[in-house]
């Protein structure tokens, strides 16, 4: 664990959590759809920067070079879908307050 | 004899077809399937009586399988031809035959004539099961299965208003449920006994026994098959359900309650002869109860004013004497009366519901009279009957009652009195009901207007059974006036089963001739007293029953049993039942049982509820510090 969090890989780590917090603090205090929908982007790609870092510690892995790809198509997609639906919300209901739109509930 | 199987197996084919396409396709084809079936079982349980007379010992022994096998206990799936049960055999599939024949025309208007054959087909196949199993298990099959076929058939007009079908269905089925737990704990208790429930290996085993002396489980085992009996032949105390078995269709009464199914009873009995003769404290117990029954029934239906009932209390009464006959060791001469009355009494009551048909319905006797003219052929067909079952000398009652009076004499001369008492007031009874109905004026003059000869599908039934009526007599004439009992040689191979225990019972003493002169003597003095006292109508009758009116009410109320039972025995049942119901129903079963956990299980989903706001953030909220709890946990 001491070993983990010295050296080289320290600072990597640093920026993929400090990404991954702003992405959670986004998602929590912001009401907005489309913010909340920015913050969980974030917090993937602080997962990806962890996935980079930790690769390259271990004597650069190429296979997570190409999983990264992978998930960026993969969130590109995502991301196209998650759109779709702040839009289509947005017609249906005028707002994407998030916190407005709890009529499952009921 | 391949084709053996085929005899019960028919009417159930019958069963199948009426019950599923007999209303789409008509009464023709239901009359087809249904009297049709029947008819070719008679035709085939012929051919295989006549080859049971040419196998060796008189026995057939028709194995399909085992059913049952479990360790050293199994139970074949097979049927045992015999004396005893070919005969039986032939009167279920002969009489049954006509009766479904008679169907015909008295179900004719009915809109579940579908259902009715079904029953009735139903209910031939159980019989049949019940006389030709070889084992106790099959034999039951059919003993239950024809409970069930009085139940329903008894209460074919269920939708009657009163419910008066539907409620003596019921009764039917409890009271023969009690008897039936007998014949199970008999069942049992011969297990117990020998290890084995086919009948052939009981009762060869049990021909290494002596007689029993005092009260063993051979004594228990026979004592609850008798109570099996009381319930299913109807003698005291479980008799009271027949009577009331007369809410069903009349030939169903004549069929079931008359002829075949009352009759299992004393066909156990007899089945297990050798068993019954090592206990003499059954032998006891089975006379007298027959005994009672024979006089106490009588003595009732000597002022019944319903035509079924003075017959169904005549049943109860004859079956009494068949168990009188059984008791006092003569197993030929109850199976010989069982045998008489089966066509008498099958007759008297298609007699009736020919008189009941042509009045539309009219089952009072008060309001019948002077339908001889109307109806020759129903009348003279019921003279015939009515002579059989007073014992007219020369008839087949004669010589069937007789022979039992004559056992019942040797066994104790107060049966015989007893016996002599209940063939008088017998003898009273029948004349009163042929008078009432046929002689005299008519006394309704509306319905009187309208009655009619029934249909030939109704006579001609009760032309054929007349004719077996008074032909049954060529099966056994007492001895003491020159005949042979041949019934009892014929039977004997049944009777003595297993050919090892059974000594012939000899039967001498007192003087045969002499007791046969007294009963039919005084049996015809009172047939005379009955005939005069209502030829003239009711005047006589009425100043009778105003003169002992407590005697006339204490009959006329039927010793007030129904009532006498209600009290003692109903009403408990009922508070305990509804203590069962109110307390342990209601507040344990309801209450602790099924509405405790309900509310518990809403309780907590309301409070589970509070967690689901709606909000998105709320919820990624619990799941981020979620993971921080697991993260925590595996990094620890």
């Amino acid at each position: 664990m001491a070993d983990l969090l010295s050296g080289a890989l320290q600072g990597y780590l640093a920026v993929a959590l400090l990404l991954f917090v702003v992405g959670l603090a986004t998602v929590l205090l912001r009401r907005t759809l489309l913010m909340q929908f920015m913050g969980v982007e974030l917090m993937l790609n602080a997962a990806n920067v962890a996935l980079l870092a930790f690769a390259r510690w271990r004597g650069g892995d190429v296979q997570a070079t190409v999983f990264y790809l992978m998930i960026i198509a993969v969130a590109a997609c995502e991301a196209a879908v998650g759109l779709a639906l702040v839009i289509g919300l947005h017609r249906l209901r005028g707002t994407t307050d998030a916190d407005r739109t709890a009529s499952l509930k009921q | 004899m391949h084709s053996a199987w085929l005899i019960p197996v028919l009417p159930l084919l019958g069963f199948l077809f009426n019950l599923l396409l007999g209303k789409r396709l008509g009464k023709k084809a239901v009359t087809a399937a249904g009297v049709g079936t029947v008819a070719l079982s008679f035709v085939l349980a012929c051919v295989l009586f006549l080859a049971m007379l040419h196998a060796p010992g008189h026995r057939l022994e028709l194995s399909y399988g085992d059913w049952l096998d479990a360790g050293s206990f199994s139970v074949p799936l097979g049927f045992v031809i015999d004396p005893l049960s070919g005969l039986m055999m032939l009167v279920i599939t002969g009489i049954g035959f006509l009766i479904h024949l008679y169907s015909v025309g008295y179900m004719g208007e009915d809109g579940g004539y579908a259902r009715y054959f079904a029953y009735m087909n139903l209910f031939v196949f159980f019989m049949l099961t019940l006389v030709m199993g070889s084992s106790l298990p099959l034999m039951f099959v059919g003993w239950e299965g024809v409970g069930l076929c009085s139940y329903l058939l008894i209460g074919y007009d269920y939708a009657q208003a009163d419910d008066v079908p539907a409620t003596a269905g019921l009764k039917a089925f409890i009271y023969n449920r009690v008897g039936d737990l007998g014949v199970l704990m008999g069942m049992l208790a011969l297990f117990a006994a020998f290890g084995t429930l086919t009948i052939g290996d009981i009762l060869v085993k049990a021909g290494h026994f002596g007689p029993q002396v005092g009260f063993g489980l051979l004594t228990f085992a026979t004592l609850m098959f008798f109570l099996g009996c009381t319930g299913k032949s109807a003698q005291l105390p479980l008799y009271l359900w027949l009577p009331d078995a007369m809410a069903g269709p009349t030939p169903v009464s004549a069929l079931i309650h008359a002829a075949t199914m009352v009759t299992s009873g004393i066909y156990l009995v007899v089945r297990m002869a050798p068993l019954f003769q090592m206990t003499p404290v059954t032998m006891t117990v089975i006379a007298w109860v027959g005994g009672l029954t024979a006089l106490f029934a009588a003595t009732i239906a000597i002022v019944q004013k319903d035509i079924k009932r003075v017959l169904a209390y005549s049943t109860v009464s004859q079956l009494g004497y068949m168990f009188l006959g059984l008791g006092a060791a003569g197993f030929a001469a109850g199976f010989f009366h069982v045998f008489t009355h089966a066509w008498f009494k099958a007759l008297l009551f298609l007699g009736a519901g020919s008189v009941i048909h042509a009045l539309h319905h009219e089952q009072n006797l008060m309001k019948m009279g002077g339908l001889w003219k109307k109806m020759p052929v129903t009348g003279w067909t019921m003279l015939i009957a009515t002579a059989c079952i007073i014992g007219f000398p020369g008839t087949s009652g004669f010589a069937s009652k007789d022979e039992i009076l004559y056992l019942a004499y040797l066994k104790s001369p107060v049966l015989y009195w007893m016996g002599v008492a209940g063939a008088c007031c017998t003898a009273f009874y029948m004349l009163r009901l042929f008078t009432l109905a046929f002689l005299g004026e008519p006394r309704d003059a509306h319905a009187f207007e309208h009655a009619h000869e029934s249909p030939v599908t109704m006579t001609a039934p009760l032309v054929v059974l007349a004719v077996g009526a008074l032909g049954a007599v060529a099966f056994g004439w007492p001895v003491a006036f020159g005949g042979s009992f041949r019934i009892e040689a014929f039977l004997e191979p049944s009777v003595s089963y297993g050919a090892t225990s059974a000594e012939a019972v000899v039967h001498h003493g007192g003087n045969p001739a002499m007791l046969a002169g007294i009963s039919t003597v005084l049996a015809l003095a009172f047939a005379w007293w009955g005939w005069s006292s209502y030829k003239g109508g009711l005047a006589v009758a009425e100043a009778r029953a105003a003169k002992w009116p407590f005697l006339h009410r204490l009959l006329e109320n039927k010793y007030f049993v129904d009532e006498g039972l209600a009290y003692a025995l109903v009403a408990p049942l009922r508070w305990f039942g509804n203590l069962l119901w109110k307390l342990f129903d209601v507040i344990f079963i309801d209450g602790i049982g099924v509405n405790l956990p309900g509310a518990l299980t809403r309780v907590a989903g309301d409070f589970t509820a509070l967690f689901q706001t709606g909000r998105v953030r709320n919820y990624v909220l619990t799941m981020g510090l979620g993971a921080l709890l697991l993260l925590y946990v595996f990094l620890k």
